[in-house]
């Protein structure tokens, strides 16, 4: 619960485009999850693994630009997931 | 509290036990459950081996894998397989199944404890399930598996403090190669006396525990947790009656409960006290900060080239295979049967030795034949599944999927549609969105699945010569590679046709776990061979044989005394002509099969196929192959063989001695080019229409598609025929 009120008040002074998500990462270049976007989706992620403070690196891209190879944390597991999905994992500065 | 349990079970002989009596002791129930890839597949051939069966659960329709684990001694115990899960809150169909059967003590299929298997280098992830299913209360075991992964990566866990955190037994193991599994055993039969539940995890919130008290009180649950699943699932647990779930939707309204918001804080709490955990059991050291082998072939088979490529060349090897492997085995077993036949007919006769090698053997065969091909389909699709590959295609595929409506993950089904579109069909249940799925459903049975093959070869090979093509390819193989891809265009074309009329209900995933690359394990591999050739035989044999049989009796025989008017007219005739005996014999043959019962149906349908080029007897097989496909050639070989020699061994020896009116050959090229157009598109199987009925839940998904299909492959044949003769 806290996880959204947090991400909304995050949101609020500044455009949600401001922040980067896990989509605009260059492939190759790690950071750390902040929060997520999307409540519906963040159930899903959270499961797989994907909570706030996890480090994400991206893999790299499928051959037409989408979907995208995110690794996860230490354990260095690799999900796919398309660009609109990736697109509502906010990353911290 | 057990006893109650025990008796308010159903009296009757329960699934996968095979009926045993009732009077002897149940078998002890255990659940294997896991996240999907923890290897929990090849843990359950392991314990059971050969020892399986395949039902459905009571009310739907996902596979309930059941089967014997011997554990030492005297004790057996029945293991059933629940579907892969990231958690215990369903997000697609196959998971709801693992609800219904957890949440229920009064289920037939209630477990004694639960086997979680889980990837000891991915334990963090791999527990969060586990505390869910301890927090139900049901006692369990941990298959700490993959445990040679993990120390290839330099993870190593302390045992003793995991078993002491988590409180149940911790088994490490490598499923695949069956290292730990005796261990498995023992404490499995252990836990057969005692089932001391697991400890707790985590509890629900104070400001919920009035609601949960009131679910409690009125479902007699065990404790808050279960109760807590009841607030969130009700609207799925099959279990519960209208009254009840009326009376749940009251009270979570009137506790403002927020099922996605408490769902999210749970798996947020979870994941904080397991890390917490593991700090103290786990350690890495990285010996070496190598890329990890999968991501290095990940390099190169998701490459924006060579990944395409390397999956066109696996699917150009697949049909080689089909086409060109298969044909030894198949041939030897085409021979055998001729040569039974021969035989038998040499040294009997009369009606019943007729109905034998005309009806049964005739039938037999066409099943039989089938084997090669099958037994190559699912070793290659086992096979890619198992090293992990198939995940890749969907991640490749996705982009270029999405255009039509269709996502990554359809391609499984479409590709398993190869083989059967009935398998296929409940495979799509791995997807998420409501609309991707029925567009899924809806176009896998356009995918040229291996009962159409028999109908394939047996008409390409008699109109396609047996030519190579630029010195490598084989035209024949050209020719099968064109009617797979006719197929699949269609298919796509139409999920963009329907994309346009159908509304999404929900958004659709696509995330996805990536498994590491792994050789595959010939055992599964080969379980999974036995069970789908077993499946063949058993089910679509039954049916090929009996409408062999049948054909043959309406083949024979006809309505009242035209036949034998018809027979009298022949001789009358001939005597005239003074035709030869062998001449007559022929005539009279014809004649009667003209005027049998079947002849009969052929001729009145004749009208409305000739624009396609067939005539009363391909008709006959049309018909006879609605029950199923593969019965077209079983028809065309009993047809056909009524009014020849016997010594004409194969179907494809018949159909091309088969003349038309002027003495040429019956089986032009256009004429079998518009019957294998037909057999693409039309839809030609209960099987199918039956499944997805049972998929869809409404008839109107399995009337469109028969709808659909047949005229589709009507107006192509048209075209064809048309345009080619």
């Amino acid at each position: 619960m806290a996880l959204f009120r947090r991400s909304a008040a995050v949101a609020a002074p500044q455009p949600a485009s401001a922040r980067r998500t896990a989509n605009d990462l260059r492939p190759g270049e790690a950071a750390t999850v902040c929060c997520l976007k999307d409540p519906q989706m963040a159930l899903k992620l959270l499961e797989m693994g994907c909570i706030p403070g996890t480090q994400v690196r991206l893999a790299g891209r499928a051959p037409l630009g989408d979907p995208l190879m995110l690794v996860l944390g230490d354990e260095e597991y690799t999900l796919s997931l398309r660009v609109s999905e990736a697109a509502t994992i906010q990353l911290k500065d | 509290m057990a006893g109650a349990i025990q008796e308010a079970r159903p009296a009757g002989p329960l699934p996968g036990t095979g009926g045993a009596a009732p009077v002897a002791e149940r078998l002890p129930r255990l659940a294997l459950i896991g996240n999907p890839n923890s290897g929990k597949t090849s843990l359950f051939n392991q314990l059971t081996g050969l020892n399986q069966k395949v039902g459905n659960f009571p009310g739907v329709t996902v596979d309930r894998k059941t089967g014997i684990a011997a554990l030492g001694g005297q004790r057996r115990a029945e293991v059933v397989d629940l579907p892969g899960t990231y958690s215990l809150y369903p997000k697609s169909l196959d998971e709801r199944v693992i609800a219904d059967l957890l949440y229920n003590p009064l289920s037939p299929d209630y477990p004694d404890f639960v086997v979680v298997t889980v990837d000891a280098s991915n334990l963090r992830r791999s527990l969060l399930l586990f505390s869910q299913l301890a927090d139900l209360g049901l006692p369990a075991i941990l298959a700490l598996n993959m445990t040679d992964v993990a120390a290839e990566r330099g993870i190593q866990i302390d045992l003793p403090a995991l078993e002491r955190e988590l409180g149940v037994p911790v088994v490490p193991m490598n499923a695949r190669k069956g290292v730990g599994l005796a261990a498995l055993r023992i404490v499995m039969a252990d836990r057969l006396a005692a089932r001391p539940p697991a400890g707790r995890f985590w509890q629900p919130a104070a400001e919920l525990r009035p609601l949960l008290a009131a679910i409690r009180t009125r479902f007699d649950l065990p404790n808050d947790y279960l109760a807590l699943h009841y607030a969130h699932q009700f609207e799925q647990l099959h279990f519960l009656n209208e009254a009840d779930r009326h009376y749940l939707t009251e009270l979570t309204q009137e506790y403002a409960f927020d099922s996605t918001a408490q769902q999210a804080s749970e798996t947020v709490a979870r994941y904080a006290h397991i890390n917490e955990l593991l700090l103290e059991v786990v350690t890495v050291t990285r010996t070496e900060r190598r890329e990890p082998a999968s991501n290095r072939i990940d390099k190169v088979l998701t490459h924006r080239v060579f990944g395409y490529l390397i999956f066109l060349a696996i699917l150009f090897l697949l049909f080689q295979a089909i086409f060109a492997w298969a044909q030894y085995p198949m041939d030897l077993i085409d021979q055998g049967i001729s040569a039974l036949s021969a035989a038998i007919q040499e040294r009997f006769s009369g009606p019943l030795v007729r109905l034998l090698t005309e009806g049964v053997i005739a039938g037999l065969g066409g099943v039989l034949i089938f084997i090669p091909q099958i037994a190559l389909l699912f070793a290659f699709l086992a096979v890619l599944e198992e090293t992990g590959y198939m995940a890749r295609v969907t991640f490749l595929m996705d982009k270029l999927m999405r255009p039509f409506g269709l996502s990554g993950k359809s391609v499984v089904p479409l590709i398993s549609g190869l083989a059967c579109a009935v398998p296929a069909i409940m495979g799509a249940r791995t997807i998420e969105s409501w609309k991707d799925r029925m567009l899924t459903i809806f176009v896998t049975p356009l995918m040229s699945c291996s009962a159409r093959i028999p109908v394939y070869t047996v008409l390409v090979a008699l109109v396609v010569p047996d030519e190579s093509w630029l010195g490598i390819f084989n035209l024949r193989g050209l020719v099968l590679m064109g009617l797979y891809l006719l197929g699949l265009g269609s298919a796509l074309l139409s999920a963009l046709l329907l994309k346009t009329v159908l509304k999404a209900r929900e958004r659709s995933y696509f995330i996805m776990e990536f498994p590491v690359y792994r050789w595959p394990r010939w055992k599964n591999v080969g379980l999974t061979i036995v069970e789908k050739v077993k499946a063949f035989i058993f089910q679509a044999g039954k049916v090929i044989v009996a409408i062999s049989v049948l054909l043959w009796v309406l083949a024979s025989y006809g309505p009242g005394q035209r036949q034998a008017q018809a027979e009298a007219q022949v001789q009358q005739t001939a005597q005239a002509q003074r035709w030869p005996a062998a001449e007559t014999e022929r005539r009279v043959a014809s004649a009667r099969l003209e005027n049998s019962y079947a002849g009969t149906f052929g001729h009145v349908i004749e009208p409305v196929i000739r624009p396609l080029g067939f005539d009363w007897k391909i008709g006959i097989a049309l018909l006879t192959s609605f029950a199923a496909r593969e019965v077209f050639v079983g028809t065309m070989s009993t047809i056909y063989s009524v009014g020849q020699d016997a010594d004409l061994g194969t179907v494809q020896q018949k159909l091309a001695n088969e003349k038309d009116a002027s003495g040429q050959s019956f089986f032009t090229p256009a004429r079998a080019l518009s019957l294998l157009v037909f057999y693409v598109f039309a839809m030609q199987c209960m099987s199918t229409l039956a499944v997805t009925y049972r998929e869809t839940k409404s008839w109107r998904w399995p009337l469109g598609q028969l709808v659909y299909m047949t005229g589709l492959a009507y107006a192509a044949s048209l075209l064809v025929w048309q345009v080619f003769a």
